[in-house]
């Protein structure tokens, strides 16, 4: 099962890695991490994507409590939420594939932020899905560059992670 | 307030945190702090030989006593030969302060001499770590460092500190307590799981209580023994949990387990109730936790870390708590309640379990000719009255010493049971002698293990340390050949020693007693020369042992718990 954690920690040198090695100590799978400061700049907000059974994803959870840098965890993924993921790609835009992107970008609710005479950055906002379908939907020898930011998450309502 | 240099601050720290010893080893990138240890003497240095043997002394410090082991080496090699230390003392939640210094902080990343990046190498294996970049911080650092290291689940905590903030001064204030917003283990059990737990237990038919390590680095002995004697219930205590229930007492079924009893292996195995504390169902304790599982039983498990529990096995009552808090609770509801436990069910149980003991899996065959490990360890025991604090390195010569030593206290008994390193009785040893002072002190050990720290040697003269060295010379590494033995077909690669050293002689070398022992006649005049005649010496006794001798019984890896191999002997 595909889980998203997120985690509050210190903003302190070091945090990430003890998270990161965490993972890879215990034999644990990283499918996207994402991590920047909160409106607390002494805290940092995690977003962790994993999969595995009821099991080890008990044993993440306590696992990542037990870090001395983490504040708090949550498995977003346990109740209502909402994720995002941001990507930018670089296509190969000439003759008649330039039309045929921009309405694909349309469709998607991308932005072409970069424009040259033989290329386009396409800026993505969506779930890791549906940024799945749209490079699905591009023809693959079209795409010179792809760049994710790995899923960031939130609950919805009143579900809130603070300290 | 006067100005303080970062060395004056760090010394002046572990004065403050009041500790006797630091064990370590100068070197480059600690030489302000040398310098500021020699300008007092509340501190006292205890220099080792290797980087090692530092961290176990501390190790050793700490098992006996509760008191946080610190060790100070110097940055790069000396951070590195650490490392085993620390590892040791993480996997067996041992609390200790590690200070290692550190190229100054401007050449940090910049592969310059005797640098490494030891609080890279260091994060796997601590329960935290520091990299101090301001002399500020480096009070407060210590503060939380002593204070994480001693609390929750103990465990060794690095402090990296850059040569240059051992320079640098700052005013000193030594905050009085501490508070982490992301730190605050729980020490109070959910009042109303202990209650479940406490009637899970009476409720039970054949209970069984199975306590490790958690329970001695509590201090949760005396209630564990208030508990289980109240309820009459068999108890096992595991390999770092010996001492935690009195050996010598008739509830005590022995130790759990690989080379455990039949008697406490088959109660774990058919209980109907388990209750385990302090402990975490680690495969040299269940064994094959399929098969472990396989076996309906409810489990209550108390335990400080929440992730040791439900981590192997399916727990069914959680308690998460510090062990003699929750111990005094369930104490507390027994005596308002008036429900105990149904005599008469508990007789037929132990009816049951009398007849696993009939079995008298212990035994052994006593030769006349050559000396057998296993009566060497009861002579120690009879010797030294069941009083001595026994260290042990790793192999047969500590299967047997957590077999035949009863230890009736806890923190007698000093060995590594998680990362199981050889090399650490004689550290050990040193840092137990030195806290426990009057204590004789034993190290069994082998001729493989010894050899892993035999520079300390050197450090026990110097600082007049009283060890009794207790080698189980059987001129193979025991253990290895046993597996060879009984999996291998008797291929014995690489186990057999050939040239050791006279150890007699080494130990004369040093400036110690040696005396060698070929006959079982001679063992017990031996000892008591050691203990009696020698008791202000460090005495190197090498047993020359039974090279055939084997640990029984055995549970191979990877089988379930019934599943013992006995002894051919009998």
């Amino acid at each position: 099962m595909r889980h998203i954690i997120s985690i509050l920690l210190e903003n302190e040198a070091g945090a990430l890695s003890r998270v990161a090695g965490l993972f890879s100590a215990r034999g644990y799978n990283i499918e996207t991490l994402t991590v920047a400061p909160t409106e607390d700049v002494s805290l940092s907000r995690l977003t962790i994507v994993t999969s595995g059974t009821d099991a080890v994803i008990e044993q993440i959870t306590k696992q990542l409590n037990k870090l001395i840098d983490v504040i708090k965890v949550v498995d977003l993924s346990e109740a209502a939420h909402v994720e995002r993921e941001l990507m930018l790609l670089k296509v190969r835009a000439t003759g008649k594939d330039r039309e045929e992107l921009k309405r694909l970008a349309d469709i998607f609710r991308g932005h072409i932020i970069d424009v040259t005479e033989s290329t386009y950055v396409i800026e993505l906002t969506a779930s890791g899905a549906k940024l799945d379908s749209f490079i699905q939907a591009i023809d693959a020898g079209l795409i010179l560059e792809t760049v994710r930011t790995g899923v960031c998450g939130i609950g919805r309502g009143e579900r809130i992670l603070k300290i | 307030m006067t100005m303080m240099t970062g060395a004056e601050i760090v010394i002046r720290c572990l004065q403050e945190e009041k500790v006797e010893y630091v064990f370590g080893y100068p070197g480059g990138a600690v030489l302000h702090l040398y310098d500021a240890l020699f300008k007092q003497d509340l501190v006292k240095h205890i220099l080792v030989r290797h980087e090692q043997a530092a961290v176990h002394a501390a190790d050793g410090l700490a098992r006996s006593t509760h008191k946080v082991g610190v060790a100070l080496v110097t940055s790069g090699p000396g951070a590195t030969n650490a490392v085993t230390g620390i590892a040791t003392a993480y996997m067996d939640s041992i609390p200790l302060v590690i200070i290692s210094g550190q190229v100054p902080t401007e050449y940090i990343g910049q592969d310059a001499f005797q640098e490494c990046d030891t609080v890279g190498i260091t994060r796997p294996c601590v329960k935290h770590n520091f990299l101090v970049k301001d002399v500020h911080d480096l009070a407060v650092t210590i503060k939380k460092a002593f204070f994480i290291a001693n609390s929750g689940r103990p465990g060794p905590v690095v402090i990296d500190i850059p040569k240059d903030i051992t320079a640098a001064k700052c005013r000193f204030e030594y905050p009085e307590t501490i508070q982490l917003r992301s730190y605050n283990p729980v020490v109070k059990g959910h009042l109303g799981q202990i209650k479940k737990a406490l009637h899970l237990l009476l409720e039970a038919k054949r209970p069984m209580v199975y306590t490790g390590g958690g329970v001695i680095l509590s201090n949760g002995a005396e209630q564990l023994t208030k508990l289980v004697r109240r309820l009459g219930f068999p108890i096992t205590n595991t390999l770092m949990g010996l001492g935690a229930y009195p050996a010598s007492d008739q509830q005590f079924l022995g130790m759990p387990g690989m080379h455990g009893t039949v008697e406490a292996n088959l109660a774990m195995q058919n209980c109907d109730v388990l209750l385990a504390i302090g402990a975490r169902f680690d495969d040299r304790v269940i064994g094959n936790p399929d098969n472990f599982s396989s076996i309906p039983r409810k489990i209550i498990h108390i335990d400080i870390d929440p992730s040791s529990i439900s981590k192997r096995v399916k727990v069914d009552v959680p308690i998460v708590g510090n062990v003699p808090d929750v111990l005094d609770e369930m104490l507390k509801l027994l005596d308002a309640g008036s429900a105990g436990p149904d005599a008469a069910v508990l007789a037929d149980w132990w009816k049951q379990i009398d007849e696993w003991r009939a079995k008298q899996c212990m035994k052994y065959r006593k030769k006349k000719s050559i000396i057998m490990p296993q009566y060497v360890i009861e002579k120690l025991y009879e010797v030294t009255e069941g009083k001595a604090i026994v260290t042990s390195d790793v192999g047969q010569h500590q299967m047997w010493a957590a077999q035949y030593y009863k230890f009736d206290q806890p923190r007698r008994w000093l060995n590594s049971g998680g990362l199981g390193t050889m090399g650490v009785g004689l550290p050990y040893a040193m840092g137990a002698a030195l806290a426990n002072p009057g204590t004789p002190i034993a190290c069994v050990t082998g001729e493989g293990s010894i050899q892993m720290c035999i520079q300390e040697l050197s450090t026990a003269k110097q600082f007049r340390l009283p060890i009794k060295i207790i080698n189980l010379n059987n001129r193979y590494l025991g253990m290895v050949r046993q597996w060879q033995e009984m999996f291998y077909g008797s291929r014995y690669s690489e186990s057999y020693m050939d040239s050791l050293p006279d150890f007699v002689k080494l130990a004369e070398a040093y400036g110690h007693v040696g005396i060698r022992v070929e006959r079982p006649e001679d063992v017990e005049g031996a000892l008591k020369k050691a203990f009696v005649d020698h008791k202000d010496d460090l005495v190197f006794i090498d047993f020359i042992t039974d090279q055939k001798a084997n640990v029984f019984p055995m549970v191979a890896a990877g089988k379930g718990l019934a599943d013992m191999l006995l002894t051919e002997d009998l």
